[in-house]
């Protein structure tokens, strides 16, 4: 019979018309992130970072500003380098994670929230400051210490240096067998880092 | 003697709901009827491939989930594959049926997209077909979200493996999934497949002959619905799609109605690949032992992987340094619009938009 397809589907639109909203009402009602969410509030601290810039060297777009200075402490009693500039332009971020994947002493974790619009570019570039003094609430993206422990950004208190914890390379030691030698950059001299085209 | 009347161009797009981001399309009309078709692409182009060739190799992968932004998993897919061909890794089993999983999840999020937005173009239904398909995607887009840590730009996969191992909460939620999606087609099924109008509108409308479909390079399921059986998972199995059974649906007509009822087929096959992988799936590592920054040994490599829309392949050539010399892209939508004027003429512009919607292209890809 014609039309049957059709009531056919209005049956459908029917059932779904009494079924319960999937959506919801946004800035009254909010779905809570995954704690794996890779939001916006970087999160670092201070006490473990080196300056090494790991992070801003693979940030593919370059946008991780370090400068850094001797801090004049004897290198064999500990002595590292002060950060003196930290600054993330996260106008131009994408938020793909690299720099947090690449920071060898977890010091750098992504954030948890996703609502940083401002009306102005320069004010989405955070400074060190910013960095130093915001509540740390680190994303447990690619920290499975932090999963381990069921962390959640959303709802946890602040989380200070000692307590997120720092995973032994979960990839990084070499393994024999499963990277040619000649190919791991890690063994040739630090200084050819993207040096040669 | 009769007064000549005169066709009429008329741009369509490049801001149009219908044309699937900034696709333009030069018509000229008699009347209703199509008398010619131009399409005009590179509205969207960043210039990817070039970016591509001055960044390292894990950098890159941020950039191919900007090319089917609809699909970034298997974007991803390809491009890693391509690498770990270059520099002679594997990555170890529990990689590869990660990643398979979370492929054929983006699979069927693409073709929910894809049907949905048929649908839409079709008018008939207001949207509704198209906001029940984006209900079912949205469950997929959580599990994203617990996979890696983002819902379109998704980076999970790495060179040697991927990212990292799923959470706990990933199983039970890709089980429910898995045990809704079937009852959701059904549904979706119920709502359009059968109506009049969409038959009417859709059956026999722009076909593609397999002779036609196989000069202008079509592949994936455009390919498929003018009854050409090539899938890359079977003929070039990569992963672990030579350890799961799964059939490679087709249709006859090669029209409309069945570039879209293949790919709702296809959603099904994707239900049984994941089921499959569930069962065999063990734990370990998912990631092999790989610096972010290496140096392939000099040579090229392409390995074309079965995309939602097509074949999808990353050709790198390596000259021994951080980053690729040259990095193509062989996008699958690009290809799909290869047709366009032979789909398009004698039809009239109503077809023409539902027609777009059937080919199911992505700006982002076609332009790079």
């Amino acid at each position: 019979m014609y039309g049957e397809g059709i009531l056919r589907g209005l049956g459908v639109t029917l059932r779904n018309l009494v079924r319960r909203p999937f959506t919801v009402q946004y800035p009254e009602a909010r779905i809570p992130q995954h704690p794996r969410f890779r939001g916006q509030e970087f999160t670092w601290y201070e006490q473990r970072c080196t300056g090494c810039a790991s992070c801003a060297k693979y940030c593919p777009l370059g946008i991780i500003r370090i400068v850094t200075d001797p801090d004049g402490g004897n290198e064999q009693d500990g002595g590292s380098y002060k950060v003196d500039v930290f600054d993330i332009d996260q106008a131009r971020c994408m938020y793909c994670g690299l720099c947090v994947e690449a920071c060898p002493y977890d010091a750098l974790h992504m954030g948890s929230g996703f609502e940083a619009a401002r009306y102005r570019r320069a004010d989405l570039v955070i400074d060190i400051d910013t960095l130093k003094e915001r509540e740390k609430h680190p994303s447990t993206w690619f920290r499975p210490q932090l999963e381990r422990e069921k962390a959640d950004p959303h709802h946890d208190a602040p989380q200070e240096w000692e307590s997120v914890g720092r995973e032994p390379f979960l990839w990084h030691p070499k393994r024999p067998g499963q990277m040619p030698e000649e190919m791991d950059h890690r063994s040739s001299a630090a200084g050819d880092y993207g040096g040669e085209r | 003697m009769t007064m000549r009347t005169e066709p009429v161009v008329v741009n369509v797009g490049p801001h149009h709901p219908s044309t699937h981001g900034v696709f333009r399309m030069k018509l000229t009309f008699d009347g209703e009827n199509i008398l010619d078709a131009e399409p005009v692409i590179g509205y969207l182009h960043r210039g990817t491939e070039k970016l591509a060739e001055e960044r390292q190799y894990t950098q890159v992968i941020t950039l191919t989930d900007r090319l089917d932004y609809v699909a970034s998993m298997t974007n991803n897919q390809a491009f890693v594959l391509s690498c770990e061909r270059l520099v002679g890794i594997e990555p170890p089993d529990r990689g590869k049926y990660l990643r398979v999983i979370a492929a054929e999840l983006q699979r069927i999020a693409s073709h929910l997209i894809g049907v949905g937005f048929f649908l839409q173009e079709l008018g008939v239904f207001g949207g509704t077909a198209l906001m029940y398909a984006f209900r079912e995607r949205e469950r997929i887009l959580d599990m994203f979200e617990m996979l890696c840590g983002a819902r379109i730009t998704l980076t999970y996969m790495r060179i040697g493996g991927v990212l990292q191992d799923t959470p706990d909460e990933f199983w039970p939620a890709l089980r429910s999934f898995l045990d809704d999606m079937p009852g959701y087609a059904d549904e979706l099924q119920a709502l359009v497949f059968d109506s009049e109008i969409v038959r009417s509108r859709a059956i026999g409308v722009a076909p593609v002959s397999a002779e036609d479909a196989i000069a202008a390079s079509f592949t994936g399921p455009i390919l498929r619905a003018s009854g050409v059986e090539w899938d890359w998972r079977k003929a070039a199995p990569y992963d672990v799609y030579d350890r799961v059974e799964f059939d490679v649906p087709t249709c006859e007509g090669g029209d409309n109605y069945d570039r879209f009822w293949v790919r709702m087929l296809e959603v099904r096959q994707s239900l049984r690949i994941i089921e499959q992988c569930c069962e065999q799936i063990e734990p370990g590592p998912v990631r092999t032992t790989m610096a972010m920054l290496f140096r392939p040994p000099p040579g090229e490599a392409y390995v074309p992987i079965e995309a939602p829309k097509g074949e999808l392949g990353f050709y790198l050539v390596s000259d021994g340094t951080i980053a690729p010399y040259r990095c193509h892209v062989r996008s699958p939508s690009f290809m799909s619009l290869t047709l366009f004027r032979e789909m398009l003429v004698g039809w009239k512009l109503a077809d023409a938009i539902v027609t777009l919607g059937s080919l199911d292209f992505n700006m982002g890809e076609v332009d790079r």
